[in-house]
């Protein structure tokens, strides 16, 4: 099914993940070991980590037409040779009227462009596209625990590394081995916040088609985005409240508040979805906010 | 006189002079709570003045790295892809352009911001300062906005609740279990501070500062028109 209805209605969300043996989102600045805040041990993931991953899974699902993504993970060699080409297209006059027709052009090709927004530049300060959907830091709802491990490898990268073993005469033997590292979170359960104004929706033409594709996007993506690094991640819980209007009903924060999340026994560590036990405080809904829990 | 108080798990206001490596002031700009009043409610015809931001929280950091990109959608291609005549992509690729950034944030941050508006001269017939009144206590009251506010970055976004007052604009306290937070007991001289853009010339919009110091966790903003206000 294919709208092209722009969404009508506020949406604020509850996205639950977690990891098991696996780093979620590096930390640059330590050596990729996983983000934690330092003052209390809880574990991050940062709001671009996930939209990448929307964005891959995006890019990976979706063949149609108006689905393709502007922020592109992989090189793509053509573009090099295209860039060449790009010096004799003639420079288009830049008036309003065409930036604004531009700036159309490019959210209805690029789903990133019309959900996440991007910056364009035209030297004006106008010159952004604000998408509806916004997202926020993921914070682990325990302190992690990061484990390091040290790990070798087999092979060398360099032919000089190759040596013949003077003992016994063996050729192509390596002495010096690689050693690597590797962090992990043994287990960890992260809680994000989302939120999708319609207003904006409505500027950039993010239908309830594209909606519906953000929600198969949360709920599959980390099935898509297995690797070495990852270990196991899943989604755990989407929930999702529907204003009935575009401005909506009730403050995000006391929505969040009615999803509580408990540990079930403090005194284990906790290493599965099952130590928790996710309560949904449906009576205290308020009026004219639907809910619905999306896996 | 309106009053709302917001609050975050982080926020970032950044200084103008270290946006590479991005720096927050210690405290909300005046901007950034224009900002989420007009989050709240904005029309052409009304222009919000901030009064006095309440710092009611103490001020902690975390640094942060990310992976950013650092290009910009390029007008030039989107209109060549749209005239058919270059290629049909001009994708970013970020293994190209990534950058890695530092950021140092504030975190569990909590203010109750005093503004107010006036009416500007696109207000029409039919607009008047009641009528606007009305929807921002009804909006606020409510949690309704146009789109979530945000601390300064939108992955910052700021939880909003209002704070009715008395006549002399003091905080009313009508919560019997829940006690009003008091400002910080800090005094700090903040430095001249970015107090907003003039957009009075769309096309290129100049910084304005201001002499910022907070009086026991208390900082008031000077009106955009006085003289405290650099250009």
């Amino acid at each position: 099914m294919t709208t092209t209805n722009t969404i009508e209605k506020r949406y604020d969300f509850v996205y639950l993940f977690d990891v098991q043996d696996g780093n979620p989102n590096g930390d640059p600045d330590a050596g990729n070991m996983p983000r934690v805040d330092p003052e209390t041990g809880m574990g991050l993931v940062t709001d671009v980590a996930l939209k990448r991953k929307v964005r891959n899974f995006v890019q990976m699902t979706q063949e149609e037409a108006g689905y393709d993504i502007f922020i592109k993970e992989r090189g793509v060699l053509n573009n090099l040779i295209d860039e060449a080409y790009d010096q004799e297209v003639v420079k288009a006059k830049s008036g309003a009227d065409k930036i604004d027709q531009a700036r159309q052009f490019m959210c209805k090709k690029y789903y990133d462009v019309r959900t996440f927004g991007a910056v364009m530049s035209t030297g004006k300060n106008a010159g952004q596209v604000r998408g509806p959907v916004q997202l926020t830091f993921s914070r682990s709802l325990d302190p992690i625990i990061t484990l390091e491990h040290s790990i070798t490898r087999m092979a060398v990268a360099n032919e000089k590394d190759i040596k013949i073993n003077e003992s016994t005469g063996e050729k192509s033997y390596t002495e010096n081995r690689t050693m690597g590292r590797k962090y992990t979170v043994p287990y960890a359960l992260y809680r994000c916040h989302g939120f999708i104004s319609a207003h904006f929706a409505n500027d950039t033409g993010f239908t309830e088609t594209d909606l519906e594709v953000f929600w198969q996007a949360l709920i599959n993506m980390f099935d898509h985005d297995h690797s070495a690094a990852r270990g196991q991640m899943n989604a755990r819980g989407l929930y999702v409240f529907e204003h009935d209007n575009k401005l909506g009903n009730a403050p995000a924060h006391k929505l969040f508040d009615l999803i509580k999340i408990e540990v079930n026994d403090a005194s284990k560590p906790i290493r599965a979805f099952t130590d928790y036990t996710v309560s949904i405080n449906e009576d205290g809904l308020p009026e004219g906010v639907k809910f619905d829990s999306k896996i | 006189m309106f009053c709302i108080e917001v609050w975050g798990d982080y926020a970032l206001f950044t200084r103008p002079e270290m946006k590479v490596e991005r720096v927050s002031y210690p405290v909300i700009t005046p901007s950034a709570c224009r900002a989420i009043f007009e989050a709240i409610l904005w029309k052409p015809a009304i222009e919000w003045q901030i009064k006095k931001i309440e710092v009611l929280n103490p001020i902690k950091w975390l640094s942060v790295r990310r992976n950013e990109v650092g290009a910009k959608l390029s007008i030039r291609n989107a209109q060549s892809m749209m005239s058919g005549k270059g290629k049909g992509d001009y994708s970013i690729v970020i293994d190209d352009n990534r950058q890695q950034r530092a950021s140092l944030l504030l975190k569990e941050v909590h203010y109750r911001i005093y503004a107010d508006f006036k009416m500007t001269d696109q207000a029409g017939q039919a607009d008047n300062r009641i009528k606007f009144e009305k929807m921002f206590e009804r909006r606020a009251k409510k949690g309704q906005c146009f789109y979530q506010p945000y601390l300064g970055c939108r992955e910052f976004s700021a939880n909003f609740e209002l704070i009715e007052l008395e006549e002399n604009n003091v905080p009313r306290n009508f919560d019997s279990e829940k006690e009003l937070l008091v400002p910080i007991p800090d005094s700090q001289d903040l430095g001249y501070m970015l107090y907003d853009l003039d957009f009075s010339c769309v096309e290129d919009p100049q910084s304005m500062f201001f002499h910022a110091k907070m009086d026991k966790g208390v900082i008031t903003i000077p009106d955009r028109s006085s003289s405290e206000v650099k250009r």
